[in-house]
């Protein structure tokens, strides 16, 4: 037999739905890019502007003395320090658990290690882990806020906010022709007030609030390398299409499987990386994640070949693109030294607007949620 | 040993071809006369001590047989025991049941087999253990079948595992046909399924979740059919465990056509559920197999409806609550199904796929009694086991999983419309089960 088993008149049948999903449970959590609708979207791309401008020492008020843990089971550099510096600069007090220094070395269930920050007062928990689904536990045994902040190969919901503010801005900058600093210090100092910001960049991002379903029409964003085990592009790849943009996947079929194409409406897959490199307006590059491998053998020579973003690429391909990366970059692996440090990288603008919309993030997840001490 | 008389029911018994009005005396563990309503009287030589049941509106129906539970003793008392799975399936309907070797120490000697045996256990309804194909169901070195028959084991298996190599396939199948026993396959190429947690495709890659693809399971099918095929052995008789894929139905169907023997069996949620009901990393939707695409659950139900699909049986999986209230790829495989089996399947198979009421009863009494030999179950005729069901065939209801005789509550049936209420279970002539509340 072959694949017509499936009669028409079988597919007649009725056949019980499953049900419609509880999560989030709680209105402040933000576990996926699929939690937010085009308004609430909207709604963090301006609280991060507002959040952004704003005086520190009136910010600080904001939630003066809440308490936010966290919960990391997994390293991280950008994501970590632009969640906790976000919280603090609301106010918050922040205490980071990680897998390393905790009881959940000792065996401690991630159920219980919940509970005990929601005991010790914990109004929010900020969560990466190394397993997909993980925050949706978390929330599900907690009730709190739960913020996703990378679960295994599943989401990275903050880091897709960030990358849209980062594509906005971009667009932005493309119609009015102003250019906003994009890299350096100065930038990720200015976030947090320390530095007042460029006339040029608040222009920037004051225009960064209100989207809709064709704010990103005619952008084609393209999403190349280890598509399989990157939480980054599965929440870009669902949240950019319904702003109106396009998303190419590009990878082998080892790190990008055809059923990628599935996972949403707007997203297709395409092997050749200069002919998406043609179309695109963004280049999204991704790191080769080794820790998630599991056992599989990647021809570094041969990848490097079909799908390192080098200068020569860029110019004679998409010498106008943005070139993007989540981080950590590995140099002289996916892209060359000099596109990372090129005029086109924003890669650490990306790492500015972190703390924007982590701000607004953290900001949604405690506002919703009366101050009630709970140990 | 009391005398029960069943009168003013319907019996509905497939393999004796009756489905009509019929009274049941049942005697010393065995069913004693079968007559028109109304012709058994109480005193009429069946002495004083009978006990009647009144099954007016109800069908009464040869006791079910599951031969795919996992009863956990020994060694995993705190998810189940052979006393609480067993009243969970006499509260299901269920009158026998075959137990998976996948216990702690695995069950694959002669002294595991009687020690489940025993009637220390105090199991509610007659448990048939399976013995293990191999030594503690490493897949390298086949067991003495002869000996774990002798001790009562009604077929060989190493499910949970594979048997993977083609060398002890090829010397199990051989081996259990010389005594007479079936070989169960867990069909699974375990190579294939390394580190994943839910069906390959679509939904996994969405998931982030490495998947299971269906030729892990249907190639290791279609190896074992080219072993019995090679073997020229007519005794020779492979059973598919758990059948979840449109490719393994298909090759259990051409495999028939050719005069094989091999059967296949398939679970409740393989035959209503979807990948899509893993939803947001559900652990109650977690098990091995696991739930496929809707394709492959429409082979399925097409397999059950035209006959190629020789049984329904659960693959009863308890686990504790905080083992199911983990990480979705930490948690273990399995749900529990010994309580929503006959109500699923006439919810869904009879009343809204129109499977008549007998071929579903068939396929949870006599086919599967049938597939492994139980002599004297899965029917009622005069001399059987007394092993009845009585329920109601009209009665909807909602599962509760808090409700359960069983220690486990992992089920993703929790809160389900149910069709048809069990009143009575019976176990070689004893009551195993009543429900408090009579319709």
């Amino acid at each position: 037999m072959n694949a017509t088993a499936t009669t028409p008149a079988r597919r007649q049948l009725q056949t019980p739905q499953p049900p419609a999903s509880p999560f989030p449970y709680n209105p402040g959590s933000l576990l996926s890019v699929m939690d937010l609708d085009l308004a609430a979207i909207g709604h963090l791309l301006s609280r991060a502007t507002v959040l952004e401008n704003q005086d520190p020492l009136t910010r600080d008020r904001i939630l003066l003395k809440r308490r936010i843990a966290l919960l990391f089971y997994e390293s991280s550099t950008r994501t970590r320090t632009s969640f906790e510096l976000a919280a603090k600069s609301l106010g918050a007090d922040t205490t980071l658990v990680s897998s390393l220094s905790s009881s959940i070395e000792k065996g401690e269930t991630l159920k219980d290690t919940g509970l005990t920050l929601r005991a010790l007062g914990a109004e929010a928990i900020i969560i990466r882990h190394n397993s997909s689904g993980a925050p949706w536990l978390l929330e599900q045994e907690t009730r709190l806020p739960i913020l996703n902040a990378g679960d295994g190969m599943h989401e990275h919901p903050t880091q897709a906010l960030l990358d849209l503010r980062t594509i906005v801005g971009h667009l932005h900058e493309i119609k009015t022709g102003c250019h906003p600093e994009r890299t350096g210090p100065q930038a990720a100092l200015s976030s947090l007030g320390v530095v007042s910001e460029g006339s040029a960049s608040r222009a920037a991002s004051e225009a960064i609030s209100q989207v809709d379903e064709k704010t990103l029409h005619g952008v084609t964003v393209t999403i190349v390398g280890d598509i399989l085990h990157s939480r980054v592009a599965r929440s870009n790849m669902l949240l950019l299409p319904r702003l109106g943009a396009r998303v190419i996947l590009c990878g082998p079929a080892q790190l990008l499987p055809d059923s990628a194409a599935n996972a949403g409406p707007g997203i297709t897959v395409e092997r050749d990386f200069e002919a998406a490199l043609r179309q695109s307006q963004v280049v999204m590059m991704l790191r080769i994640q080794a820790e998630r491998l599991a056992g599989q053998q990647i021809d570094l020579t041969q990848y490097k070949d079909a799908y390192q973003l080098t200068g020569q690429r860029l110019d004679a391909h998409a010498p106008k693109a943005l070139v993007m990366h989540p981080g950590p970059i590995i140099r002289g692996l996916e892209l060359t030294a000099g596109v990372a440090d090129g005029p086109q990288s924003a890669i650490l603008e990306q790492v500015r607007h972190g703390v924007a919309i982590r701000m607004a993030v953290v900001e949604r997840a405690l506002s919703a949620q009366p101050k009630v001490g709970r140990a | 040993m009391s005398t029960l008389l069943i009168r003013n029911g319907h019996l509905i018994d497939p393999a004796a071809g009756v489905d009509a009005p019929k009274d049941i005396l049942l005697k010393d563990g065995r069913v004693a006369e079968i007559a028109g309503p109304g012709k058994i009287k109480p005193g009429n030589g069946t002495g004083s001590d009978v006990q009647l049941l009144d099954a007016t509106g109800l069908t009464v129906a040869p006791g079910l047989i599951d031969i795919h539970v996992h009863l956990r003793e020994p060694g995993q008392a705190h998810k189940e025991t052979i006393a609480t799975g067993t009243a969970a399936a006499a509260t299901g309907g269920f009158t026998a049941v075959a137990a998976m070797p996948n216990t702690i120490p695995v069950n694959d000697s002669p002294e595991i087999t009687r020690w489940m045996l025993s009637p220390d256990r105090s199991a509610s309804v007659r448990v048939f253990p399976i013995g293990a194909a191999t030594r503690g169901s490493k897949g390298e070195q086949i067991n003495d079948f002869a000996a774990l028959k002798a001790a009562g084991a009604v077929a060989v298996t190493d499910d949970g595992h594979p048997i993977l190599k083609d060398s002890i396939m090829r010397e199990t199948l051989a081996a259990a046909a010389r005594v007479g026993l079936s070989v169960i396959q867990h069909a699974e190429d375990t190579r294939m399924t390394q580190g994943a947690s839910m069906n390959a495709g679509p939904t996994a890659f969405k998931l982030g979740l490495r998947g299971m693809p269906p030729e892990a399971e249907s190639s290791l099918v279609e190896r074992d059919i080219r072993l019995v095929t090679e073997l020229k052995d007519a005794r020779a008789h492979l059973h598919v465990a758990h059948t979840s894929t449109a490719a393994a139905v298909a090759a259990v169907r051409k495999a028939r056509r050719n005069g094989l023997r091999v059967t296949c069996e398939v679970a409740p949620h393989h035959f209503l559920l979807t990948e899509e009901h893993v939803g947001l990393y559900n652990t109650n939707a977690k098990m091995n197999p696991p739930l496929r695409s809707a394709a492959d659950r429409d082979a399925m139900i097409e397999g059950i409806l035209d006959g190629v699909v020789d049984a329904i049986a659960t693959d009863h999986a308890p686990h504790a609550v905080h083992e199911k209230e983990v990480e979705f790829e930490h948690a273990p495989n399995g749900i529990t199904g010994l309580e929503t089996a006959l109500g699923l399947c006439l919810r869904w198979l009879h009343k809204e796929w129109k499977l008549p009421l007998g071929r579903v009863l068939s396929l949870l009494s006599a086919q599967p009694a049938a597939l492994l030999g139980l002599k004297g179950r899965g029917t009622l005729a005069v001399g059987s086991f007394a092993d009845v069901v009585v329920f109601d065939p009209k009665a909807e209801w909602t599962y509760h999983a808090k409700e359960t005789r069983s220690k486990a509550h992992n089920t993703p049936f929790d809160g389900w419309t149910m069709q048809g209420k069990v009143r009575w279970t019976i176990s070689e002539g004893r009551i195993a089960f009543s429900a408090t509340t009579p319709q």
